[in-house]
């Protein structure tokens, strides 16, 4: 059996990279794919251990994980059109209006 | 069932039927739009008349209902109505002049009439929410919900600079209340209970009264205005549109006031038999300072808002004579200036509706021009500058001779006294200014005269002025025996302090 | 009948409400009537008042109508106090006014025309309807609240009044500075009374007069008890001094004369300016436990008496001759009830209403009369050079004597009897004032002979400079009589006036006449009346001074003057004192120094120095602070999302390395 902190490890490059994807791109939709990445990181570890401590709680959250991402994605896509649709462009660069 | 259709309930909610049909309503069809509004103002005040007719002259909270609202750890609210002496005039007087309000935007407001209607609805529900909430958290919650429809009122159909004046008139008013929320909170927490006639009941030591009593205090003397904490006022009223004065002198400012009573009075006796000289110096510098500085006004609007801390003052000086006279007259004397500001504010509104400017240089013998406007005016002047048979009179009379005895020396009363007199150089000047002389600017020769909606907005103003200065006992009446009962209590803290 | 006694005021207001509301409907004519009728109504309910009194054995009765005010321990009523005093002032008011609104049926409908707005004639009615019923209050009251109200309620009316022509006056707004002028300059008085009926509350514990005086009947007063009364006498003393235009209050009574003659001769003479002495009167308990104040009253009195005097010497204006005059008179009664004799002060009351509304009214009648005649000569001449002189300026009058025969001959009764000359009301009532001085304080008495001096000297000057002598302009060429509906309430007053001396006739105990002194019998039921015995050098005195002063005004002004620009005989006589005179010793102007314009710029400077200044600057900065220090932090706030992400990136990545390190 592969021991839990192997899952653990990848899922901490995957989140690293996750990570790294959201601070240094500037494309919008590679921003949103990262930020998936950083969310499936965190189910990775999450049925990690729920194998581990044998408890379907973690396999649960698992499920509420992913609904909620597909919720995001929905709502994060609808905003990325909208935004392209406004400004014709998806460069994060650009959108700096929450500037005080 | 019970609480949704008990009468309080009703009379605080009703409007909000009103609201839903506006909602349902298309924009473009403004006269309907508008005899909604007034309908349902209408039906609001005739259900208060019936909680008029139910209520019975006794102290103590009547009508009462009480349900959970909710309970988070040892943090539990209520929903909680009652009516007693002291707010039951105050709540017939908002939703008596809602209905005028409302009538006199029939022409003054033009755009988003659906949207001003909704907030002047929402407006009445939380005023007489305030009035009538026996909850501090239902207090609070109804307290800071007149804020947001005002703040509307004023910032959307407001004159030029009303960014401006909204957000002063927000930003003062919230500032003082954050003050109360956190004495309601540490209450609640203290006591374990958010209801008022249970902390009334239970007392509260009067280390911890002093804190309280200055956190409420700051919240409601910015809302009165009590001097120092007016500027907002003027700006606020010469900005928003005539009937969100109307609205704002005749009802918002009481809830200022109501709150003294209520809270500072009702709740911290101790604290207010300490603190009363030096709120009755700030009333006496009211009454003095807004008349002094209303006579040097050169726009009419704002000549009558700085009449308003002058006018208050005076209630604040009757309030803090803790004695059944000062606190009678008081309490009469913010119906009186809801009656006779809400009217100056209609008049005034009147004639900037005619000729879109406030000046008083602009005017002179408008009676000539316009008799019957003339007429009513000067009544109502009169009856602001406490002439004895109409109803200024017999507030500012009690109020004075209440605070003779009240307050430790008889110059308070004295000195505010001198008040009286500079309210006719005020009134009788700004009649002076716009009505006598000859018509000397040619754009005031061919003004219409009042139009019949405009008189008949006036004449139930009208009406109650005279009977409250002819007859006002059926008015003390209704209030003496909770005042009397507030008036005990504050004799026996005043013997406790000494 | 004493239950009818609510209808004296009830008649007037309902006269006043149907002409408010309906007055334009009805038209000039009915509206006119109608206030006659209301006012003669309330004056027969007067009348049946006085018989109820007799009926009663003149014993005072109080008829409550409301209950008004009950707050605590504190309760007033509507109610009526009826008494021989109430009553006779009820019988002179509704008396006089009503033949005042008579005469103002006449008067007003010309006034009307002549000053160019015929539809305002009916709310001339409407006020001087209010004014009646709000004297009527202030007379019948039988508590301090209720006088209050028809105190103030008079001076409204006064007021309206006033500015009756409210766009008339120089610079089109005399008229209306001069109302706002008497309404504050009241308001003072005002105040004064305010105050002392919060003293007597507190320390007396009613406001009612009956209750008042029963207890101060038993009341032992210490030191401070003392100070006390004294100190409410005094404030109610700034009440009279107001309401009946006494030093130092009394300088909006010249001015009150911009408001139509009827208004002049009601209000600013015969009725409300007595209200003071009335005042006092009916407070005569209160004054009697202080007597430094009854000296105050006194000497006001006397000053007032001898101060107006010197001014209505040196007036042009037939009508401000007349206010001084009145103001004067307003002095004597003040100084007799100072005195204690307040049947002397009351009777002198009484014939002073008489002889001084006829004064106005035949006044008014000349006015209009010169009017009228400027008119008529301007047609004749077909020329205006001087068709626009002031009506009222005697200077530009004269020889008017044969061209008004009936104004002439009742204009020369009240002229004399205010003089003073036997047998004529002015005599006894002003003998008996004089007398009363003469007994307790000689100084008074002297500067009342003084006073006296003088106003038989200015009525001889008017008299001369009105009816005698050469016409001084065609108007005054061309002037023609009134009509009958002013002239007949002229004549009823001439007769009051030549007769009303009989009201209270002292007893010559000379000729062993016992006199019939009336009205001190029928007062005595209200006021301690004391009689003294007919003084032979008093009376001649006074006699020998009116004849002297009406001799030194023919000498005068006897020769005719040829024209209006003439000097001023009296002022080659006095030299520069005339100046001071004519110009009223300049306290309109020391007053506006004192009080009015530091007041205006204290306003001003509370306005924008203090208040914009300071209180709303002051928290606009604490607003700005707040923007100020948000705007610093905002500089963080560069709005790239990223770079928050980053920064919370590098946070939580501390507060990792925090927990595993330091740990």
């Amino acid at each position: 059996m592969i021991p839990t902190s192997y899952y653990l490890a990848l899922s901490a490059v995957l989140f690293a990279i996750g990570v790294t994807g959201v601070l240094t791109r500037r494309n919008a939709i590679i921003v949103f794919m990262s930020v998936e990445l950083m969310l499936n990181s965190a189910n990775l570890t999450f049925v990690a251990f729920a194998r581990q401590f044998m408890d379907l709680s973690g396999q649960v959250f698992v499920f509420f994980v992913m609904v909620v991402a597909a919720a995001e994605v929905a709502v994060g896509l609808a905003l990325i059109v909208a935004i392209f649709r406004s400004k014709q462009s998806i460069s994060l660069d650009e959108l700096n209006q929450l500037k005080g | 069932m019970d609480v949704l259709f008990s009468t309080l309930t009703t009379v605080t909610a009703f409007p909000l039927v009103g609201v839903v049909i506006l909602l349902f309503m298309r924009g473009e069809q403004k006269t309907a739009l508008r005899w909604v509004a007034l309908t349902t103002a209408l039906i609001t005040f005739g259900l208060s008349l019936l909680m008029l007719a139910q209520f019975s002259i006794a102290p103590g909270f009547q009508l009462v209902i009480r349900t959970p609202w909710f309970r988070v750890g040892d943090f539990a609210a209520d929903f909680y109505l009652g009516v007693d002496g002291i707010s039951v005039l105050l709540v017939l007087l908002t939703t008596f002049l809602v209905p005028i309000a409302i009538a006199s935007t029939w022409e003054a407001v033009q755009d988003r009439v659906r949207e001003f209607l909704i907030a002047f609805l929402l407006l009445e529900v939380g005023m007489v929410g305030v009035f009538l909430a026996l909850d501090l958290v239902l207090f609070y919650v109804f307290w800071e919900f007149t804020l947001l429809p005002m703040l509307f009122l004023i910032g959307i159909w407001g004159g030029e600079r009303r960014t401006y004046a909204a957000l002063k008139f927000f930003l003062y008013t919230f500032a003082g209340s954050i003050f109360m929320l956190v004495a309601i909170v540490w209450l609640g927490l203290s006591y374990g209970t958010f209801a008022l006639p249970e902390l009334m009941a239970r007392g509260l030591p009067a280390g911890t009264q002093t804190w309280l009593f200055l956190a409420f205090a700051l919240a409601f003397a910015i809302k009165v205005p009590v001097w120092p904490l007016h500027s907002w006022l003027p700006d606020a009223h010469v900005e928003a549109p005539t009937a969100g004065s109307v609205i704002l002198a005749g009802v918002l400012l009481k809830l200022g006031t109501y709150g003294f009573v209520r809270f500072n009075l009702g709740l911290f006796p101790q604290a207010a038999v300490q603190f009363a000289p030096f709120l009755g110096v700030l009333a006496v510098i009211g009454i003095l300072y807004g008349a002094l500085v209303s006579y040097a006004q050169a726009d009419a609007k704002k000549l009558v808002a700085y009449s308003s801390v002058s006018h208050l003052g005076f209630v604040m000086l009757g309030l803090f004579a803790l004695n059944p006279l000062g606190l009678q007259g008081a309490l009469l004397q913010m119906i009186n200036h809801g009656l006779s500001t809400g009217a100056l504010f209609l008049l005034v509104g009147f004639i900037y509706e005619r000729r879109h400017t406030r000046l008083l240089s602009e005017f002179g013998g408008l009676w000539k021009v316009m008799p019957i406007y003339a007429a009513l005016a000067l009544v109502v002047f009169l009856s602001s500058a406490g002439l004895p048979g109409l109803n200024g009179f017999v507030g500012e009379f009690t109020i004075l001779l209440g605070a003779w005895d009240g307050y430790a020396h008889w110059g308070f009363a004295a000195a505010a006294a001198l008040g009286v007199i500079l309210a006719a150089v005020y009134l009788l000047w700004l009649f002076f200014k716009m009505f006598q002389g000859e018509v000397t600017n040619p754009k005031n020769a061919g003004l219409p005269d009042l139009t019949r909606r405009e008189v008949a907005l006036l004449v139930p103003l009208l009406i109650l002025i005279v009977w409250i200065g002819v007859y006002p006992q059926p008015f003390f009446d209704l209030m003496a025996p909770a005042v009397d009962a507030l008036a005990a209590n504050l004799s026996a803290a005043a013997l406790a302090v000494r | 009948m004493f239950s009818l006694v609510p209808l004296v005021v009830l008649f007037p207001l309902a006269g006043f409400a149907a002409n408010a509301f309906f007055g334009r409907q009805l038209g000039a004519a009915r509206a006119g009537l109608l206030a006659v009728l209301a006012a003669g109504a309330a004056f027969l309910v007067a009348v049946v008042q006085l018989a109820a009194l007799a009926g009663n054995g003149f014993a005072p009765v109080t008829v409550p109508v409301a209950e008004w005010l009950r707050v605590g321990d504190f309760h007033v009523a509507w109610a009526f106090q009826v008494d021989t005093l109430s009553v006779t002032m009820m019988l002179v008011v509704a008396g006089v006014g009503t033949l005042i609104h008579i005469y103002a049926l006449g008067y007003m409908r010309e006034d009307v025309q002549h000053n160019g707005d015929p539809g305002r004639y009916p709310r001339f009615f409407v006020y001087l309807n209010l004014f009646l019923a709000s004297m009527l209050v202030l007379v019948g009251a039988d508590n301090f609240l209720m006088l209050f109200v028809g105190w103030e309620g008079v001076g409204l009316c006064s007021y309206l009044l006033i500015g009756f022509w409210f766009e008339k006056g120089a610079a089109g707004l005399g008229n209306a500075r001069a109302a706002m002028k008497a309404f504050v300059v009241n308001r003072i008085g005002d105040f004064g009374l305010l105050l002392a009926m919060f003293l007597i509350y507190w320390t007396f514990g009613t406001l009612t007069f009956s209750e008042l005086f029963e207890r101060l009947k038993t009341v032992r007063l210490d030191a401070t008890g003392q100070l006390i009364v004294t100190a409410i006498t005094l404030l109610l003393l700034l009440g009279a001094t107001g309401k009946s235009a006494q030093l130092p209050l009394y300088v909006w009574l010249p001015d009150a004369m911009a408001g139509p003659t009827p208004v002049s001769a009601l209000i600013h003479a015969a009725t409300m300016v007595t209200a003071g002495i009335y005042m006092i009167t009916r407070n005569h308990v209160l004054f009697a436990l202080a007597p430094q104040s009854m000296e105050v009253v006194a000497w006001i009195g006397a000053a007032t008496a001898l101060f107006a005097g010197t001014i209505a010497v040196a007036q042009t204006d037939i009508k401000r001759v007349l206010a001084y005059s009145t103001i004067s008179q307003l002095g004597f009664m003040i100084a007799a009830v100072g005195l204690g004799a307040y049947v002397a002060g009351m009777f002198h009351l009484v014939t002073h209403a008489f002889f001084k509304a006829l004064l106005f009214l035949s006044a008014g009648s000349v006015i209009q009369a010169v009017e009228r005649g400027g008119a008529q000569g301007g047609a004749h001449a077909g020329q205006s050079a001087e068709a626009h002189h002031d009506p009222q300026d005697m200077r530009f009058m004269g020889g008017l004597w044969g061209k008004l025969p009936i104004t002439q001959w009742v204009f020369l009764i009240g002229a004399l009897a205010l003089a003073g000359l036997p047998p004529l009301a002015g005599f006894f009532s002003k003998d008996e004032i004089l007398l009363d001085a003469f007994e307790h304080n000689p100084a008074i008495f002297w500067v009342l002979v003084a006073a006296a001096f003088l106003t038989a000297f200015y009525m001889g000057r008017q008299l001369l400079l009105v009816f005698f002598g050469q016409p001084r302009s065609t108007a005054a060429a061309h002037a023609t009589e009134s009509p009958a509906v002013v002239t007949t309430p002229l004549i009823i007053l001439a007769l009051l006036s030549f007769f009303g001396g009989l009201l209270n006739l002292p007893k010559f105990g000379l000729y062993g006449y016992a006199g019939s002194l009336l009205l001190k019998e029928f007062l005595s039921f209200s006021v301690e009346a004391e009689a003294l015995p007919f003084n032979a050098f008093v009376a001649g005195l006074s006699t020998v001074l009116a004849l002297a002063a009406l001799g030194l005004a023919y000498v005068l002004y006897g020769r005719a003057q040829a024209t209006a620009q003439d000097r001023d005989p009296l002022a080659a006589l006095l030299g520069p004192v005339f100046g001071w005179l004519r110009d009223k010793w300049y306290v309109d102007e020391l007053y506006g120094f004192l009080v009015v314009t530091p007041f205006n710029t204290l306003s001003q400077l509370a306005a924008r120095a203090l208040d914009l200044g300071g209180v709303d600057m002051t928290f606009n900065n604490l607003g700005e602070l707040a923007r100020a220090v948000g705007a610093g932090l905002a500089r963080f706030q560069l709005g790239y999302a990223r770079r928050y992400a980053l920064v919370m990136f590098l946070g939580a990545v501390a507060v990792l390395a925090y927990f595993l390190i330091a740990r």
